[in-house]
């Protein structure tokens, strides 16, 4: 890439490095995200997400390795991105003395922003009836959304977001979900981390697969789940013999699987000529289907796969 | 960080302090208590002393620096150290440096009213305010930045709990210790030597030298009270920590 698109993108992360003791909490990671772009970190508890998005707020400094946010080293010029970047930390942060409505003031005044707009702000993220409850008595979704508002009621081009709907009820976090959208129809960057697949893939438009500190695999949700599933599973209403159907399918034969929920796990991608086999062998043995997977796999294939592999290496 | 972020931030700890019962209860209630009961009770106010309001006065404006400076500050940063939010104003354009100025802004006014209320009360009970009020104004605030320091020490390198516990402790300890509700020369003699080196007594002895006619200012307790006015909070810049 050239120097032209590094000043281009948002953030610049090269050969990142960071070692508590002796552990190592990331592992050489390198990515960039673009201006405007929804970029997801997403990995198991302890694969170095947190740590990573510290060193981009400028809390931690890197052991090792090159970090650019906004054109700027996080750590050594915090002050100039402070007004640029908004943060969300996953432990809120916030005053618990201090009321819902004072909290986004507080913020708005950190900002120069007036009162109209912080109170517009919690009117989106859905706290107005709540405007006059002490942080303390709101519950851990609310304050996650009060904690969301407060990052960005000073409009800044970027947003970092660490586990941003943890603790929010399905509802809530519909809503979070939308008023990041906004956030990004309007231009904002947006860096998130998140252990939950249907987050990043209806959020991200790219995602890096965090483990261990390394970077197990970076793409769009689409592209990395365009890789054919490895596997494809069925249930049926009446037993089958494994043996027999892998023999049908002209596979070895201990590729067809029941585990013990009753599923069957025939372990070959899913292309048309093996579903018509399949289907073939269930006419003549003359045996219903309940259900059947194949073809596309889910985020969570993918992580599952890289995350277990990354554990075996 | 701007002038208004200052102001709003200055706002909201006083707004915070001031709900916190436990704040009130250690900075209001407790020294204008001690001044009212202990000058109902002469037994154990010093000779030489007209009235036992002027040697309390003096003592319980340091007992009320103590609360102020020390614990009530104390124990909120400790707390707001737990709860991340320090953390958090540091990614804001408030930053670090500001969120100290607003602390210590917050401080000084809280000061001011435990002053005037101390004042009003001992005037009530017959103290009357002399040339001595001006000076005791500075040794107000070196006392300030000792108790400051000693109270962010603690905030900022033990467990929110510990916090809370070891400043009431401290407070208690150097209530007794510290000659506000009576003189520390009728203390135990290793008391007394003990006494003579904490902030508290030097902070006390400091203001009876100014505020009681013909005392005398102690240069002993000075030299002890500004130790501990540079000494602490150098510590506590030091062994800080935003995270607990």
């Amino acid at each position: 890439m050239s120097t032209n698109d590094h000043q281009r993108s948002a953030i610049v992360v090269t050969g990142l490095m960071k070692q508590y003791g002796a552990t190592r909490a990331v592992d050489g990671l390198s990515f960039e995200v673009a201006h405007g772009e929804v970029f997801g970190l997403l990995g198991p508890n302890g694969a170095g997400k947190t740590t990573t998005v510290e060193i981009l707020e400028g809390y931690r400094q890197a052991d090792a390795g090159e970090v650019r946010v906004l054109g700027l080293d996080p750590f050594v010029d915090g002050t100039a991105l402070r007004s640029r970047v908004g943060v969300m930390l996953q432990e809120g942060g916030l005053y618990p003395g201090l009321r819902t409505r004072e909290v986004i003031r507080l913020f708005a005044a950190y900002h120069g922003v007036g009162h109209a707009s912080a109170d517009q702000l919690l009117d989106d993220v859905g706290l107005t009836t709540d405007r006059d409850r002490m942080v303390r008595r709101l519950s851990g979704g609310q304050r996650q959304r009060l904690s969301l508002a407060c990052a960005l009621v000073g409009t800044p081009e970027m947003l970092v977001l660490d586990e941003p709907t943890a603790g929010m009820d399905p509802q809530a976090r519909a809503t979070t979900w939308e008023l990041v959208r906004s956030v990004v129809a309007r231009g904002t960057t947006v860096v998130l981390t998140t252990h939950l697949l249907d987050e990043a893939e209806r959020l991200c438009d790219r995602v890096a697969i965090v483990a261990a500190g390394r970077l197990a695999a970076l793409g769009s949700p689409h592209e990395l789940t365009s890789g054919e599933r490895r596997e494809v599973r069925f249930t049926t209403a009446v037993t089958l013999d494994p043996a027999k159907l892998a023999h049908a399918l002209d596979l070895a034969l201990d590729a067809v699987v029941a585990d013990p929920a009753g599923q069957y796990r025939i372990q070959a991608a899913g292309t048309p000529s093996l579903i018509a086999d399949l289907a073939t062998f269930l006419r003549d043995h003359d045996i219903a289907i309940n259900s059947l997977e194949a073809g596309r796999q889910s985020l969570e294939d993918v992580f599952m796969q890289l995350v277990t592999e990354e554990g075996n290496g | 960080m701007t002038r208004s972020a200052l102001v709003a931030q200055v706002r909201a700890e006083l707004t915070m302090t001031l709900r916190r019962g436990e704040s009130l209860m250690v900075t209001l209630a407790i020294p204008l208590g001690v001044l009212v009961f202990f000058s109902k009770l002469d037994a154990t106010i010093p000779d030489g002393y007209d009235d036992p309001v002027d040697f309390l006065l003096p003592g319980v404006i340091a007992l009320a620096v103590m609360s102020a400076a020390m614990v009530s500050l104390g124990i909120a940063t400790g707390f707001e150290r737990r709860y991340g939010v320090l953390k958090r104003l540091g990614a804001t354009p408030l930053s670090r440096r500001g969120l100290v100025v607003a602390k210590t802004v917050t401080v000084l006014l809280l000061e001011v009213l435990q002053l005037g209320l101390i004042v009003a009360v001992g005037a009530a009970l017959g103290w009357t305010p002399n040339a001595g009020a001006l000076p005791a104004v500075a040794i107000v605030i070196i006392g300030t930045v000792a108790f400051a320091g000693i109270g962010m020490l603690l905030a900022g390198t033990l467990r929110a709990e510990a916090t809370l516990a070891l400043s009431n402790a401290l407070f208690l300890m150097l209530l007794f210790l510290g000659g506000m509700a009576y003189p520390i020369d009728k203390l135990p003699a290793v008391l007394e030597s003990l006494a003579d080196v904490l902030p508290a007594a030097a902070l006390s002895e400091c203001l009876r030298g100014l505020l009681v006619p013909g005392f005398g200012f102690p240069i002993g307790s000075f030299v002890v009270l500004s130790v501990w006015a540079v000494g602490a909070p150098l510590l506590a810049v030091r062994r800080f920590r935003w995270e607990e």
